[in-house]
């Protein structure tokens, strides 16, 4: 085989490759968005591009509260996202910004406390709820949500702050201003970006949570997205109404996707921010 | 600046770090040290979900009952087994689909973005969607495996204990080769580009190039990336809640910890349990952190 042949031939074995992880990534996707528009008759025939219905669509919103589920969600994730913002703003402020003793130790030990197993807090923080009055009610979620987005959030703000010329800040201290205005003055306004990306993950975090959100509700009405649709049922264990799952899960998922294909370049910088750099 | 106002400067801006850290480290404690700590302490009461006020101290009974229940010995298997199983699995794509984004190529960004999607579903989304691919009688992937004449009729993925645990792993590399691969790009892309030039200068072998080069360099973000994964991997529960339910044959340690303690009620054991999960997990974070630790310092003293 002649030189040039060997490379086209490599360049087409990479591209069928490249094919075929893009097919891996995106069919099982592709196969929700078909079933879901399957009426039930339909879901069993194996069809790869079946005439649209609505049916499940309407289904799935008329045999639960899953118009409610999807604002329980929403008002969780974006309560827990104001408040990690907040709360990770000032503290990376003091990581990124101050050099104090014990700020590396702090640092890592926050680093730590994201790796913590969900379930090793379960008993401690179901007691807590119960003793602040918040089980089966949506705060008992955005409080416990913050043992995993807080310390993510601190972490990825400080690295994001760290990066930030010294300069803007020396020139704030000469003119004498106070900390706080440092804050919000001199890096509220440059951390735009960054805040974006932190807050669409803690958002994106939030919004997938399941263990917490099973345990800490009870009610279909106070349930969010992931433990509705964990837990759709049919008749009987056999008769899963697969064509509601899948029309629920296209719903959740769908503005997810939008978020990704606007924010990707971000998402993969505040990704890598909070694993890689370290 | 003089010396002595200076110092007051330090002195007040040490004071406003720790006046800005507070807020973050109340809600820290309270959200997980305190229910961390009065679950180590359920770990060793009979403490009962009905009237968790009520626990009396057992001492290690909990634990000495663990140890001999052969189902919590099944559940670490199961854990070890997937962690291992599908890290590793996780690596070798991701690693797969790191080099070919990284080369520069037309198609690029659409790859990028296909990669991204499985990581934004949720993982219950992402077990329904497979849990209905994979179904006995009516799932896609045994009506193409009858079609292209592998299998005579179809397989019983999620209930077959043999292929079960195989259902949980198919659906976890689907959901998160995408962030292992975003990870080792993120590696690939700080690699210095000097050894390319020279290898290349010298004619090596792309290949060559490969283990010669490029894995050496990128293993310390290789080993950072794979610690953190086998960390997620260690307290998997979603996936296999949704697709197996409480089923023996792939119940994980955070499964069996849940079970014990929402379904059974039995708060002390199930945090026996949850305790010995988070000695685990707590093992591998310290590795991983020290890990972490020497990279950034590393890093930092590079010009």
């Amino acid at each position: 085989m002649s030189r040039r042949a060997r490379r086209r031939l490599g360049r087409a074995g990479f591209y069928l490759l490249m094919a075929l992880i893009v097919l891996y990534a995106v069919f099982p996707f592709y196969w929700a968005i078909v079933s879901s528009f399957k009426p039930g008759s339909e879901m069993f025939r194996i069809d790869f591009f079946p005439p649209p219905s609505l049916a499940n669509y309407r289904a799935v919103f008329a045999e639960q509260p899953f118009g409610r589920n999807i604002l329980n969600s929403l008002i969780v994730a974006s309560s827990v996202v104001v408040l990690s913002l907040g709360l990770g703003l000032l503290a990376a402020f003091a990581l990124g910004r101050i050099r104090f003793h014990g700020r590396s130790l702090l640092l890592f030990t926050i680093l730590g406390v994201s790796m913590f197993p969900q379930v090793a807090v379960l008993s401690g923080m179901f007691e807590l709820i119960r003793a602040m009055g918040l089980y089966n009610r949506l705060p008992s979620l955005i409080l416990s949500y913050l043992i995993f987005t807080l310390p993510f959030t601190v972490w990825v703000l400080t690295t994001f702050i760290r990066a930030l010329p010294k300069e803007l800040e020396e020139a704030a201290i000469v003119d004498g201003a106070k900390p706080f205005t440092i804050v919000t003055r001199v890096f509220l306004p440059l951390l735009g970006p960054a805040l974006i990306t932190t807050g669409l993950l803690a958002f994106i975090a939030a919004w997938n949570e399941f263990l917490f959100a099973l345990t800490f509700t009870l009610s279909g009405e106070q349930r969010t997205v992931p433990v509705a649709i964990a837990l759709i049922s049919g008749a009987s264990a056999y008769e899963l109404p697969w064509g509601n799952i899948m029309a629920a899960s296209v719903v959740v998922t769908v503005p997810l996707i939008v978020l990704v294909l606007i924010f990707q370049r971000r998402i993969v910088s505040g990704l890598t921010a909070g694993a890689v750099k370290g | 600046m003089a010396g002595p106002a200076a110092s007051r400067l330090t002195r007040a801006r040490t004071r406003a770090a720790w006046l800005f850290l507070a807020p973050m480290l109340v809600a820290l404690a309270l959200v997980a040290v305190w229910p961390l700590g009065r679950t180590v302490w359920f770990a060793f009461t009979d403490a009962n979900l009905s009237d968790m006020g009520a626990a009396g101290f057992v001492g290690l009974a909990n634990f000495e009952y663990l140890l001999t229940d052969p189902e919590w010995w099944r559940s670490v298997w199961n854990t070890l087994f997937f962690a291992l199983v599908s890290v590793s699995i996780e690596t070798v794509l991701g690693l797969a689909i790191a080099l070919a984004l990284n080369v520069h190529l037309p198609g690029r960004g659409l790859l990028r973005t296909a990669v991204l999607i499985p990581w934004a579903i949720p993982t219950i989304v992402s077990a329904q969607m497979w849990a209905w691919m994979l179904n006995d009688v009516f799932g896609v992937l045994n009506e193409l495996l009858i079609l292209l004449g592998i299998i005579d009729q179809g397989i019983a993925w999620t209930a077959n204990p043999d292929t079960a645990i195989w259902a949980v792993i198919m659906v976890d590399v689907w959901k998160t080769t995408p962030f292992m691969a975003l990870l080792l790009l993120a590696g690939l892309q700080m690699l210095p580009t000097e050894c390319y030039e020279a290898a290349k200068v010298d004619g090596v072998h792309p290949v060559e190039v490969f283990w010669k080069v490029t894995l050496p360099l990128l293993m310390p973000a290789l080993l950072v990336a794979v610690i953190f994964r086998l960390l997620d991997a260690l307290r998997i529960f979603d996936a296999i809640y949704v697709l197996t339910g409480n089923n023996q044959a792939t119940m994980s340690m955070s499964v069996y910890a849940r079970q014990q303690l929402v379904d059974f009620q039995d708060v002390g054991f199930g945090s026996a349990a949850s305790t010995l999960l988070f000695l685990t997990i707590a093992l591998f974070t310290v590795i991983y952190l020290t890990l972490a630790r020497i990279g950034s310092s590393q890093a930092e003293e590079r010009p």
